[in-house]
């Protein structure tokens, strides 16, 4: 957040309910925020994707990824979103630089850009849903199979879950990342904490 | 509710998809030369088959893209999606 005003911190959309929050290590299902990652969505055309793709690929430094996939396993990493749609991800504070990285890499260092970057790092929060009964809380609401059969580690989708357009990411066998628009922040994770009475 | 088979994302449920209405409607190629009737008639009016009918989805809580879907209007058997474009699934008459 480059715009903190003096003396007031940036807080997040669900910062309030961050004491209802279970993350108890081991727990059945955890849940914790993070806030304020840096997003940028890069639209590419099939030409632009075969030309700069790769170039934005080895900026991020974990490749692009492919359709219904995610890439990279820290930060950044990278999420499809639709054909030629992305959305890179990096830790908190790195906007500036991550969109910078990405326009160079679609070619404005050579004076003109193929395709768009756009910094979108206050549109969405990031959940983080995991623990071995993660799968089942998110059966409650979610129209995805989530079964092992059909999605996996490595997958992501953008789909509803709760009435609330999320990007689903699975991160591992039992770990999920919910990336949800901030006014539907405090919904989702309300509707999350009552899913989840059962388990926790 | 339908499982609807998104060309890009694959099959998915119903919410996540607005209706386009019938599909292959082309625009009027000489549009000058169309009446009020014949605007009324490309505008408002629209094919109501008992059966097959291709018509356009959009994958509004996915890839927010559009592709045609061939469904049966009586039994709502959907025979296949493609992209715009592309040739659609052959069905029996
Ligand atoms: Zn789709």
């Amino acid at each position: 957040m480059t715009a903190m005003a003096e003396g007031s911190a940036p807080r997040s959309a669900v910062a309030h309910l961050a004491p209802d929050l279970p993350d108890r290590p081991g727990g059945a299902v955890r849940l914790r925020e993070v806030a304020f990652p840096a997003q940028v969505e890069l639209r590419l055309d099939d030409e632009d994707a075969t030309a700069f793709g790769p170039r934005a690929g080895q900026f991020l430094c974990c490749g692009m990824p492919a359709p219904g996939h995610a890439a990279g396993a820290g930060d950044p990493y990278v999420l499809w979103l639709g054909p030629g749609w992305y959305l890179a991800v990096d830790r908190p504070g790195s906007a500036y630089g991550l969109l910078a990285g990405l326009r160079d890499a679609l070619g404005a260092d050579c004076g003109g850009m193929c395709g768009s970057a756009v910094d979108v790092s206050a549109a969405r929060t990031v959940l983080e849903l995991s623990g071995p009964s993660a799968r089942a809380v998110l059966a409650h609401g979610c129209l995805l199979d989530l079964h092992p059969r059909t999605f996996g580690p490595g997958r992501c989708a953008q789909t509803v879950l709760a009435q609330a357009q999320v990007v689903l990411h699975q991160t591992g066998a039992a770990d999920y990342r919910l990336l949800v628009r901030t006014s539907y922040a405090d919904h989702l994770v309300r509707w999350l904490l009552d899913a989840m009475t059962e388990y926790v | 509710m339908l499982l609807i088979p998104c060309p890009w994302c694959g099959d998915r449920d119903e919410v996540e998809f607005h209706y386009g209405g019938q599909a292959h409607v082309a625009y009027p190629s000489d549009p000058d030369a169309l009446d009020d009737a014949a605007w009324a008639d490309y505008v408002f009016m629209r094919d109501n088959p008992k059966g097959w009918f291709r018509e356009r989805w959009t994958h509004t809580a996915g890839c927010r893209r559009w592709f045609n879907v061939v469904r049966h209007t009586v039994t709502y058997e959907i025979a296949g999606s493609y992209r715009p474009g592309d040739v659609p699934p052959k069905v029996a008459s």
